[in-house]
């Protein structure tokens, strides 16, 4: 199986080299952001406040780690359900949000919030908490340290294995099994 | 009389927790191995093969073996020949997972459910006790995920829905739970008692190993179909659409009123975890 490599930022010409269904190893600059953190940030954008980081460009990782221990940069860190951060996503999407990484499908609003961008989301493996964990070389707290494992962690990545699960066209690699339903 | 400490109840449940967050158990490994030499979808076998390599890593560097470290759920079985001495019983669970969390480098995830401010070291645990025969004491630990348990569900069903009421309960919920639960899933079902002790028993049912049968032959008919049915789904790994969508089902039963028949159904996600102890 052919694997293709992704390095972050992901611009919307690289974006659209991607289909969903697509095995890749993603490298570079993520922000961890989860259910708690989303809110926050929802307040800051509706009470006109700054965020103390930038949307425009940014990759979203939905996840919260588990501590480092000793002498590694962080503990265990797959990727948390999406589905939870579909009321939020489209509006992000629309601010410049680049990619997100998650598990599970997302709903049609996003999916289309991610073509009408040119964008893209990516599912790592749900349950992979200890390989996607030693994918993360660096990893430092850049906003909401009273929110612990949900607070926003600049990581960078090495190699995280995922599959492109929506793209910049539309396709989406759960249509099969939901068409069951 | 036995006289049991406390302490011995705390060091047990440390134990246990250090030992379960880092491993799957050997039947959901062998589980997952048999869905990836089976699995006919590319991706899903990808996504298989790397939840296998992920279980290699977690045991070999001791790290969780998925990042949510759950809820912990302690079952304790207590035999009433057993006088208990020393603090009390929750206390000592609840320091042993304080003391596992913290030690084992595990995710603090439990919350307030209104303020979602964390409570900062997993506790309280949440404990089932049983009385039993004899002069032991049985400990179990289930760090239980939430992005699976987020997807369990309760039905009060009639009566006369009998066990084909049952299969489409439990099927119905898989597929409404889609590719969210990380499957392939574990089934865990309680059918009968009433509408709290239904759910107990569909968590205790996800104690017992993967590909094991209930005893009763109707009730082992019922996992059987419900397993054929939810396969057919082709949700597959993660929900990338495959073969295996769930590595079993494990249904537990109880008597129940004869107006009623209620069934629920706790989907465990591909990392199933649990370990038991006998003191």
């Amino acid at each position: 199986m052919k694997i293709k490599r992704v390095t972050l930022p992901l611009d919307t010409q690289t974006a659209q080299t991607l289909r969903a269904g697509d095995i890749v190893l993603i490298s570079g600059e993520v922000l961890t952001c989860r259910d708690c953190a989303h809110k926050r940030i929802f307040e800051y954008l509706n009470q006109g406040i700054e965020l103390p980081f930038s949307i425009d460009g940014a990759a979203f990782f939905y996840a919260g780690p588990c501590p480092a221990r000793p002498g590694k940069a962080c503990g265990s860190c797959g990727p948390t359900t999406s589905a939870r951060m579909d009321g939020f996503a489209p509006r992000l999407y629309d601010m410049g949000l680049s990619c997100v990484i998650g598990k599970g499908e997302v709903s049609k609003e996003v999916r289309e919030a991610i073509a009408r961008n040119k964008r893209v989301y990516f599912a790592a493996v749900g349950g992979a908490g200890a390989l996607c964990g030693n994918a993360v070389v660096s990893c430092e707290c850049v906003a909401f340290p009273d929110l612990l494992s949900e607070a926003v962690y600049k990581m960078e990545l090495k190699d995280l294995p995922a599959v492109v699960a929506a793209d910049a066209f539309g396709g989406d690699v759960y249509a099969a099994s939901r068409d069951t339903k | 009389m036995r006289i049991i400490d406390t302490k011995q109840i705390e060091e047990c449940v440390c134990r246990l927790a250090r030992k379960a967050c880092v491993r799957p158990t050997p039947s959901c490994m062998a589980a997952l191995k048999e869905a990836a030499r089976t699995e006919s979808s590319p991706t899903c076998a990808f996504a298989l093969e790397t939840l296998i390599k992920n279980a290699g890593i977690a045991k070999k560097e001791e790290m969780p073996v998925c990042q949510d470290t759950g809820m912990s759920v302690v079952l304790i079985d207590i035999g009433q020949d057993v006088a208990l001495s020393g603090p009390p019983v929750a206390d000592a669970v609840n320091s042993g997972v304080r003391r596992a969390y913290e030690d084992g480098c595990f995710r603090k995830s439990v919350c307030d459910p209104l303020t979602r401010v964390n409570t900062g070291d997993n506790t309280p645990a949440v404990i089932h006790y049983e009385m039993t025969e004899g002069e032991n004491i049985k400990v179990t630990f289930i760090p239980k995920g939430f992005g699976s348990e987020n997807m369990s569900r309760v039905y009060m069903l009639k009566p006369g829905d009998g066990a084909e009421g049952i299969i489409e309960c439990i099927v119905g919920a898989v597929r409404d739970a889609g590719s969210r639960p990380c499957p392939p899933v574990y089934v865990g079902v309680g059918i009968g008692g009433t509408f709290e002790s239904c759910t107990l028993l569909a968590k205790k049912a996800l104690v017992r190993p993967v590909g094991t049968n209930n005893a009763r032959s109707d009730v082992a008919a019922i996992e059987k179909e419900a397993l054929k049915r939810i396969n057919d789904l082709h949700i597959g790994c993660q929900g990338f659409g495959g073969d295996v969508t769930a590595l079993g089902v494990a249904c537990e039963i109880s008597p129940t009123h004869i107006a009623g028949l209620p069934v629920a159904v706790n989907i465990q996600c591909n990392c199933i975890r649990c370990e038991t102890e006998v003191l």
